[in-house]
């Protein structure tokens, strides 16, 4: 198999993912470099975190514009599998292949901490190695994190299973208080309505391995391994 | 022409940077300022002298790239 991470300038997560993919998964990994147009011979894209553009303007916002990202929509479009983790994931806002958008973190600080979330969807290629319920420890790392949607696109995430992982307490509540920057509804991830798209907030590309002392990362990565195997072919 | 743009976060949605301020403000003795909303300004020249043209060409700025409409509202003026 074959994961495309993508490199924009700014990027900073992209040898993490490469290593996990590669080292840890036994995958072949290509980078790619934003300014490619075509993402040929992929069989999932990751977006990965970092501070693309230098978070300019907004967090995503130039990054969205790179040549890279017509091939991503492209690629989406026509069913991959598309991961976008941390900064990935406002990309995926910015560009609209998921909906909503990011805010500054309630309590203003860049928040780096591991933080419990819970599977609410396990049906995913994102999660298929995951318990529905199950909780995981992941780390956090960002200043905007705050998911923000209107009233009706949230019913919609709700009704449709696509809040995939929830901020939860480490018994598995979801409560205010284990929501670390303000996030609506305590989302930490949602995939889009075809369940191709994932954007998640945490790092599980940070806690893959048991020698780290946490590999629960390695359930949301290896997940995607199995999400492509069950993709129907030439997808 | 040189257009002045704001961007601030819609009205009703919370923003933490201009709640921060506000309680920093009262501390100080502004006991009168209230619903501080914190936003970006900027400033760009554009190349065309048609006032109308420049305005849609703004307008379409903002929409695209300088404010996520969102989360966020925009105004601009053209001089």
């Amino acid at each position: 198999m074959n994961i495309g991470v993508v490199v924009f300038p700014g990027s900073n997560c992209d040898h993490d993912c490469q290593h996990v993919f590669r080292d840890v998964l036994g995958q072949d990994v290509t980078m790619v470099w934003h300014k490619e147009t075509t993402l040929t011979g992929l069989d999932a894209v990751i977006l990965p975190g970092g501070f693309s553009y230098g978070d300019y303007l907004r967090t995503g916002a130039i990054a969205r514009f790179s040549p890279v990202m017509g091939a991503v929509k492209k690629y989406a479009a026509d069913g991959g599998l598309v991961l976008g983790i941390c900064n990935g994931f406002q990309i995926l806002l910015e560009a609209g292949l998921l909906p909503g958008a990011m805010l500054r973190n309630q309590s203003l600080h860049f928040i780096c901490n591991d933080v419990h979330v819970r599977v609410e969807n396990a049906a995913t290629p994102f999660t298929n190695a995951c318990k529905p319920g199950q909780v995981l420890k992941i780390p956090i790392a960002h200043a905007d994190g705050n998911y923000y949607t209107d009233p009706v696109t949230l019913a919609g995430l709700q009704a449709n299973a696509q809040i995939v992982l929830r901020y939860c307490s480490p018994d598995g509540k979801v409560t205010s208080g284990a929501n670390p920057n303000g996030s609506l509804d305590n989302i930490a991830g949602i995939r889009n309505a075809a369940g191709n798209v994932l954007g998640l907030m945490p790092h599980p590309e940070r806690c893959a391995e048991s020698v780290l002392g946490n590999d629960d990362g390695r359930l949301i990565l290896s997940s995607v391994v199995e999400g492509i195997k069950k993709r129907p072919v030439g997808v | 022409m040189k257009a002045k743009i704001h961007v601030t976060l819609k009205q009703g949605i919370l923003d933490p940077q201009g709640k921060a301020i506000e309680h920093a403000l009262d501390s100080l003795g502004f006991k009168h300022a209230a619903n501080v909303r914190v936003g970006k300004y900027m400033e760009l020249d554009i190349a065309e002298q048609d006032k109308a043209k420049a305005e849609a060409e703004v307008k379409a700025m903002c929409e695209k790239l300088l404010a996520n409409t969102i989360i966020e509202e925009y105004r601009y003026e053209l001089q």
